[in-house]
């Protein structure tokens, strides 16, 4: 079974954390994966910077820029983990646009992906209907997990469309917002989850977008089956440095 | 063959719309409502008599009696220039403001280059009484300063994007970025045929006034609808999108659309999009786009500020691939002169994205009673300094 899955059967809120390879230095891309697992974190999603991220508020944006002026590329960090799987056992996730997918080739990319172990793959550009007609199969025969993401603007029609295509976890983007800009959960966002556990899907949901902490990781929990933290994680790497992140992690789940 | 685009928003491979799903409700409410909507008869009228009476429509088929000696051939000049605010791009505004009307939108955002579109929007605005912000990038801010103070004029806030290279990318990146952040009351009012379907369409179609207009004019002076050519200059593609609409199925008028080189194609300064492209995806369509090979994208490089983006609007991509569009690429040196010989041959100084379409006469050779229709895009006012500059004329 692939790993995705088999953490999202365990008994546990999950805490999974997304990192920008290549940052703060080209060759920190391994040492903050070992050090996060060392930290008790649940999942890793690997971010591959990408130049014109549409989806990321400044923080992200800023990591994925100097990822790149580090010297990152697809390739570079396909050699950086090509012997992770020797270390590290949690689920690991590629996240990143489409484009850089695109150039490397759809195919190439997938059989690379399962050849270092990862687990599954967040591409938000990528919507489903292209997806469906053109790559899932592609996906599927590398046994590679696809992440959607749904919003508080998402339809339950659509939330449904995107559940059946699903066999891992929904990406579950608390508010209407690029990624690090929101300051705390409301009653929308309330609403909002206890709308989605309504609808009794067949995946599980992991909250992404605005955790930050440990209140904002419990309201996301309440509902959820995990929480995604990446623009703090970031800021933090950015203030602290690798020897930071246990008690960056701690200080989520204490 | 088809050169439109289909029902799934693709032409040929390209299109379609490559976005977060937090764009999904914004882009989807419009792909169901734009045709519909534009089909009004309430619209229709509205939308026809702002043209007429604020933006100054039908502009004038101009026959360029001296411009053609020099060359041999018999060219018409389709004048965009005389529109209100100077370009084509407010054809494209009065549509998307009324349309954002109608879906009851009250807040309008926009991307801006060299700030032209970012005026054509500012403009509707002030028109409509609606609320309008407008991104723009660092550097552009700094060298085009008359249209940010034109914009602020008109009542428009200007917003610096300060992210990547800080130009029209960037700026098209902050100005999606601003949607996602206010999915409900917002619409993005895009400059050119680029994005997501169903921007490259509407856009297309708002601007396609531009070649209904020359089919009649056209008729009217030459007896015969159909030019032997259409041309225009490439950006992202809109005014060339406007004066090829029309024609596009007819193969007894020759496409003509031409790039920025820059210094050269291959100088590493250049804009020349289906010379230098590939494949890929830009702002949510799959399109020819400039990038590393690593699927990076890279900041081109014009003269023109209007023609520096790294893609082409994907019905542009789809004609270049095709081969039913001819793509020629001219330089920075080779536009400016045309610019000049223009404005010395018949008295009009042409923006300088439009001198690169006036420039091809000298390499591309037609038969000597070719009737050509260039569409004279916008007036050079705005490219003053740069002209200024360029020739020393101070």
């Amino acid at each position: 079974m692939n790993r995705i899955n088999k953490r999202l059967q365990e008994d546990k809120e999950l805490l999974s954390i997304y990192f920008t390879a290549g940052y703060p230095d080209l060759e920190d891309t391994v040492p903050v994966l070992e050090e996060l697992v060392k930290s008790g974190v649940d999942m890793i999603e690997i971010g591959l910077p990408f130049s014109d991220p549409l989806a990321d508020g400044p923080t992200i944006q800023q990591s994925s820029t100097a990822a790149l002026k580090n010297g990152m590329t697809t390739a570079k960090l396909f050699d950086q983990i090509k012997d992770i799987r020797k270390t590290v056992d949690i689920p690991l996730i590629v996240m990143g646009y489409f484009n850089p997918m695109l150039q490397y080739g759809v195919e190439a990319f997938c059989a690379k992906c399962a050849e270092i172990g990862i687990d599954g793959l967040i591409m938000p550009d990528l919507p489903l209907a292209e997806y469906q007609e053109h790559y899932q199969s592609i996906f599927e025969k590398y046994d590679l997990k696809m992440v959607f993401l749904i919003t508080p603007q998402t339809t339950d029609e659509r939330i449904r469309q995107i559940d059946d295509a699903t066999n891992s976890f929904i990406y579950m983007v608390s508010s209407a917002s690029t990624t690090g800009k929101t300051s705390g959960f409301g009653n929308v966002q309330t609403d909002y989850f206890k709308r989605i556990a309504a609808l009794s899907l067949k995946n599980p949901q992991i909250v992404g977008f605005g955790i930050k902490d440990e209140d904002t990781f419990k309201a996301a929990t309440a509902t959820a089956k995990g929480a995604i933290i990446g623009s703090a994680f970031i800021k933090s790497l950015t203030e602290n440095g690798i020897s930071g992140i246990a008690d960056f992690i701690k200080s989520i789940r204490p | 063959m088809n050169y439109n685009v289909n029902e799934k928003g693709y032409y040929g491979d390209f299109g379609g719309a490559y976005i977060p799903e937090m764009l999904y409700p914004n882009v989807e409410e419009l792909r169901q409502n734009y045709i519909k909507v534009m089909q009004e008869p309430e619209f229709q009228k509205e939308f026809n008599e702002l043209l007429k009476e604020y933006v100054g429509r039908p502009t004038p088929l101009y026959f360029a009696k001296r411009f053609s000696e020099k060359y041999g051939v018999k060219i018409y000049l389709k004048r965009e220039d005389l529109c209100h605010t100077g370009a084509h791009k407010v054809n494209n505004t009065i549509g998307q403001i009324l349309m954002a009307k109608r879906l009851g939108k009250t807040r309008i955002i926009a991307e801006t280059g060299a700030g032209q579109h970012g005026v054509a929007t500012a403009t509707v605005c002030a028109l409509m009484g609606l609320e309008c912000i407008v991104y723009m990038g660092a550097v552009d801010i700094k060298r085009q300063a008359p249209n940010v103070a034109r914009m602020k004029m008109l009542g428009a806030t200007v917003v610096s994007a300060e992210s990547g290279s800080k130009t029209l990318k960037d700026a098209t990146n902050e100005a999606i970025r601003d949607w996602i952040n206010n999915p409900t009351d917002t619409h993005y009012i895009i400059g050119s045929v680029v994005g997501p379907h169903p921007y490259p369409d509407m856009v297309a179609r708002f601007q396609s006034v531009i070649s209904a207009e020359v089919k009649k004019q056209l008729l009217e002076k030459e007896g015969r609808e159909n030019p032997d050519y259409v041309v225009a200059c490439v950006g992202g593609g809109s005014n060339a999108a406007g004066i090829y609409y029309h024609y596009l199925d007819n193969p007894e008028v020759g496409i003509i659309a031409v790039e920025a080189a820059g210094k050269g194609i291959h100088s590493g300064e250049s804009a020349a999009t289906s010379a230098l492209g590939k494949e890929g995806i830009i702002h949510g369509s799959k399109t020819l786009l400039m990038q590393t090979a690593d699927g990076q994208i890279t900041e081109p490089y014009s003269i023109s500020a209007g023609l520096d983006y790294p893609g082409v609007g994907p019905m542009h991509a789809n004609l270049f691939r095709s081969g039913r569009g001819e793509f020629i690429s001219v330089t920075d040196a080779d536009a400016m002169k045309a610019g000049l010989d223009l404005s010395k041959l018949e008295g009009i100084i042409p923006a300088i994205e439009t001198s690169h379409a006036l420039a091809i006469f000298n390499d591309r050779k037609f038969k000597k009673d070719d009737i050509i229709v260039i569409n004279l895009s916008g007036r050079g006012d705005k490219d003053l300094n740069t002209y200024i500059e360029y020739f020393d004329l101070a």
